[in-house]
């Protein structure tokens, strides 16, 4: 029964209404088919949000599909909250990463904000404790009041949410590029630990039992957020500020510890959360999951605004929600458990054996559709692919071994997407519950468990200006980047969520950079044994037409079975020695140093061999637990010289670099070859290390020593080419990001 | 030694505070709901870090009028030591249990890090196993930390040796570089630093220790003394 002001369906049929709704002529037809029918306005409503791209993934599951999914470790893989990972003794960690892209280039501060909410309610509706959030974010550069606003306001927003639910912001990583000037990004990333035997799952099982509505009450906030979320943003995107949503810590808090209590209630038999698509989501996946269906009295639904309709209660985003699916008679348990908390409850409906969401409203039936038609049966596209043009266009010229180095690295330390982030970090608070043991600002944070000896660390990468120019390369090289962080921490890699940004599917060249960067992803996750657990996809990533980068970000857990492992990427001791593990090739393209000079991003991206890359990790590994290994950091942006200066950094020490090579000095210290790690080890271990290096097949050459002046030299085939005071370089470093945002 | 971790709706770092009284100091340690009226078994409160009520309105505004808080106010009464860190002191403010007030960091930005703290004031039940002048590093965490009172308020403070901890490094702007302050009996201390998230060497520092070790040699005195 439509409402009165609604259109009717043949309205929506003849003037084409559900277009609006970003419902093609071809899935209306579907639609219809499925039905047997003309939908109402709600009904298309409801498909229209399922079927999106953000919801059913139908662009990009035939990517999806080819990630592996499976391994000794994985408990839980995708499909629902958040994957699940073995860590020993009936323990797991729960995590995903989700983006809040679109929400936050309009309002930024709620739209992290909100990300922030929805995928710490991923976690702990797996029934896990929220233990770390990470945080990938990608601006234009800081140089108009726009994008400061953007980033001031996104960190803001994280800072505010993540703060007051009292989850500590362990990490993440925050890059600055034109392509994102347009179209920040803001993924976040949530990581959870859970007791085995205590996993929930989003099931509505048994006909009968009763479906439970908790937390905030439902309002017009964030209606056709998962829609918005996936078409291209332009200047008439302001006018959707009302797609999104609002968020309330403190509700979150309240929620999050009702749900991690209602868990061991007998009674609880599924729980999901109510994010993108709001209830209809929730209530059609579980039911469609467990082969059942739901009929849902909406007048029932916790409003807070009145005359809300069905098509608004449905689509609603508002946040800090999750439905129940509660054994018949044991309502008044859960709901007590809720009053508890000072959080409403409410019965709303019931699972039925009939596999359809049912909808009444004032007495009618509002909606009457096939679960499945929602949850499933979405159309999926195989979109064409098609090598873009870019690639073959002519590049400028640059002669990189012309670059004066101690120019280029005081420089490229200056550059915000090098320079320090604490002025991000010490906006959020990455201590709370007291288990952060690595704070941000190393390769990877760590959090002990606590109670074991056991810890795990994280982290989450993804240098796009590689994925644009080999997206194969690129998607191999976030992999691993990611779990080379992770080792140089003292973790095994365990296993990886992903979120992949990219722009429009229907563009062939968009489509084949997700192909291709995702086949990268797969060879680079089977080769280093870390499935892909969970994830998310945001397409449409286009401000008037320009694409963002591919931006496939990773985000990587890994295990630390002794605390005694845990190695940061600071420098510890003078007198020690520096090894690079890996091998300086010729690689300038992409690299910061190349777009710094030339303000181009063009050539071959740096090359990855996943053998090569597997054999570093596991040596770098071994001799951790071998505990000859005092300080380990990965070289990425910016190179050779970059990273050991920033082993430097905040260790008040210094080094004295000697290098012999066959390549130009600036190529030497700032290209950015994959697969490479530094280690600072005693003078006596140095031997030992180049054995097993050796034995493994990875080279190692002693490059320097950590010296208890704060100076940093490098000398070449006997010439120095750099000798710089530390403070001077801290002084850059440090002061970057703060100068850029206050100026 | 019994004590106390008053949880309120919102608080967060309840589990911080417990675990650093429980394992740091052995202390017998229990959470208590904000419903609860009778606090007399306790020797110590401990009102933790968070966002009590989401500090909507303002920090510790509404926490104040929690059931708990008559509770707290009979315990200082009968002289029991009562702990407010970051929210805790927050609502000590508000309940007017110590003066003063605390505005939003002068950056008007969250600030986490660990500062630098001078012990201004050794001869307190909170900072008796410090030594005078001490410099010692604890972790803020806090976007309205700024203390502020007025002229005659910091005047008593000051001549009552109420300031028992001050910044080195302030990081809020707080008047006078105020980090944490006791009342004039000597047993409500309250402080924006945070001494739980610094008493286990592998989260890197133990400074906060000796202020709970404080606390656990003042009431082996008392019973000392209500024994003898």
């Amino acid at each position: 029964m439509p409402q009165s002001n609604e259109p009717t369906p043949e309205q929506i049929r003849d003037q084409k209404l559900y277009s609006s709704m970003g419902v093609s002529d071809e899935e209306f037809q579907l639609i219809e088919a499925l039905l047997g029918r003309l939908p109402n306005y709600t009904e298309v409503g409801l498909f229209s949000v399922m079927w999106s791209e953000h919801c059913s993934y139908k662009n990009s599951k035939p990517v999806l599909r080819r990630f592996p999914s499976h391994g000794h470790q994985v408990i839980q893989g995708p499909g629902e909250g958040a994957g699940v990972v073995d860590i020993g003794d009936g323990q797991a960690v729960v995590f995903k990463m989700e983006s809040h892209n679109h929400p936050s280039a309009i309002e930024p501060y709620q739209g992290a904000a909100t990300g922030v909410g929805g995928i710490l309610r991923d976690v702990f509706s797996m029934g896990a404790r929220p233990i770390a959030l990470l945080n990938s974010l990608r601006f234009g550069p800081l140089d108009t009041p726009r994008v400061k606003y953007l980033f001031e306001e996104v960190v803001a927003g994280i800072a505010g949410y993540g703060n007051c639910v009292g989850v500590p912001t362990v990490g993440g990583d925050v890059y600055f590029d034109p392509c994102y000037t347009g179209n920040p990004l803001v993924n976040a990333m949530c990581v959870g630990l859970i007791d085995q035997k205590d996993v929930k799952k989003g099931l509505a099982a048994g006909v009968g039992n009763s479906v439970i509505y908790v937390g905030a009450s439902t309002g017009r906030d964030g209606i056709h957020g998962a829609t918005f979320a996936s078409e291209e943003l332009s200047d008439a995107s302001e006018e959707k500020r009302p797609a999104v949503q609002v968020g309330d810590p403190f509700m979150e808090k309240l929620l999050l510890e009702a749900c991690l209590e209602l868990i061991h209630c007998p009674g609880l038999l599924g729980i999901q959360d109510m994010g993108a698509a709001g209830l209809v989501s929730s209530s059609s996946e579980m039911a469609s999951k467990a082969g059942t269906g739901i009929a849902m009295d909406l007048d029932k639904v916790p409003q807070r605004e009145t005359g809300m309709t069905p098509y608004e209660m449905m689509l609603s985003e508002s946040q800090e929600r999750m439905l129940l699916v509660v054994e018949k008679g044991q309502e008044d348990e859960i709901l007590t458990v809720c009053r508890q908390y000072g959080l409403s409850g409410a019965v709303i409906g019931e699972v039925i054996a009939e596999k359809r969401l049912r909808l009444t409203h004032r007495g009618q039936v509002a909606a009457d559709v096939p679960v499945d038609a929602l949850a499933e049966e979405a159309p999926v596209y195989q979109r064409p692919a098609q090598r873009p043009a870019y690639l073959d266009a002519p590049s400028p010229s640059w002669d990189p071994a012309a670059e004066e180095p101690e120019q280029a690295l005081n420089d490229l330390l200056a550059l915000p997407t090098i320079a320090s982030k604490e002025w991000v970090y010490r906006q959020y608070d990455h201590m709370v519950r007291t288990n952060t043991v690595v704070a941000p600002g190393s390769d990877a944070a760590v959090l002990r468990i606590r109670g074991t000896g056991k810890a795990v660390a994280v982290s989450s990468d993804c240098n796009s200006r590689y994925v644009y120019l080999d997206p194969r390369a690129g998607g191999a090289a976030a992999v691993a980047e990611a779990a080379r962080n992770v080792v140089c921490s003292g973790a095994k890699p365990l296993a990886v969520t992903d979120c992949l940004n990219y722009g429009r599917p229907e563009n062939p060249e968009v489509f084949w950079q997700l192909q291709q960067s995702a086949e990268g992803i797969r060879q680079a996750c089977l080769a280093l044994d870390t499935p892909v657990v969970s994830g998310n996809v945001s397409l449409y990533n286009e401000r008037e037409g320009t694409a963002i980068y591919p931006t496939p970000v990773i985000g990587l857990v890994g295990l630390v079975d002794d605390l005694d492992w845990i190695t940061t990427q600071t420098l510890k001791k003078a007198g020690s020695s520096l090894l690079l593990l890996g091998e300086t090739r010729n690689e300038m393209g992409g690299s910061q140093l190349q777009y710094l000079r030339t303000g181009a991003n063009f050539g071959p991206a740096p090359q990855i061999d996943l053998e090569r890359e597997k054999a570093l990790q596991a040596l770098t590994l071994s001799l951790i637990h071998a505990g000859v290994v005092s300080a380990a950091h990965d070289t990425s942006e910016g190179g050779l010289a970059v990273a050991a200066a920033e082993m430097c950094f905040s260790s008040g020490l210094g080094a004295v670099l000697s290098l012999d090579s066959g390549l130009a000095a600036p190529i030497e210290l700032f290209s950015e070859s994959q697969s490479r790690i530094l280690l600072e080890v005693d003078e006596e271990s140095q031997s030992f290390v180049q054995q097993q290096a050796q034995a493994a097949g990875v080279p190692c050459q002693g490059i320097g020593r950590v010296i208890a002046d704060e100076r940093f030299s490098v000398s070449l085939n006997g010439e120095t080419v750099i000798a710089c005071a530390m403070d001077e370089l801290v002084k850059l470093w440090e002061g970057a990001i703060s100068c850029a945002v206050t100026h | 030694m019994k004590l106390a971790v008053v949880v309120f709706p919102g608080s967060n770092c309840d589990v911080d505070m417990y675990h650093a009284a429980a394992d740091g100091i052995g202390a017998d340690t229990s959470y208590v709901s904000h419903h609860c009226t009778d606090l007399s078994q306790y020797d110590g409160i401990l009102l933790p870090g968070g966002f009590s009520y989401g500090d909507y309105l303002r920090c510790g505004a509404i926490a104040r009028f929690s059931p708990v808080m008559d509770a707290v106010g009979e315990a200082i009464e009968r002289g029991a030591l009562v702990l407010g860190v970051c929210n805790g002191f927050q609502i000590l403010l508000e309940a007017g249990l110590l003066p003063g007030a605390v505005y939003c960091n002068n950056s008007l930005k969250f600030h986490c890090s660990p500062v630098r703290l001078q012990v201004v004031n050794a001869d307190t039940a909170f900072s008796s196993q410090y030594s005078e002048e001490e410099s010692i590093v604890v972790p803020v965490a806090h976007g309205e930390g700024q203390y502020f009172c007025d002229a005659d308020i910091l005047d008593d403070l000051k001549k009552n040796n109420q300031i028992v901890f001050r910044y080195q490094d302030n990081p809020n702007g707080s008047l006078d570089n105020i980090a944490g302050i006791i009342n004039r009996r000597g047993n409500v201390l309250g402080m924006m630093p945070h001494p739980e998230r610094a008493v286990e060497g592998i989260l890197g520092s133990t400074d906060g220790l000796p202020l709970f070790q404080s606390m656990l040699q003042d009431w082996r005195g008392s019973r000392h003394a209500a024994v003898e």
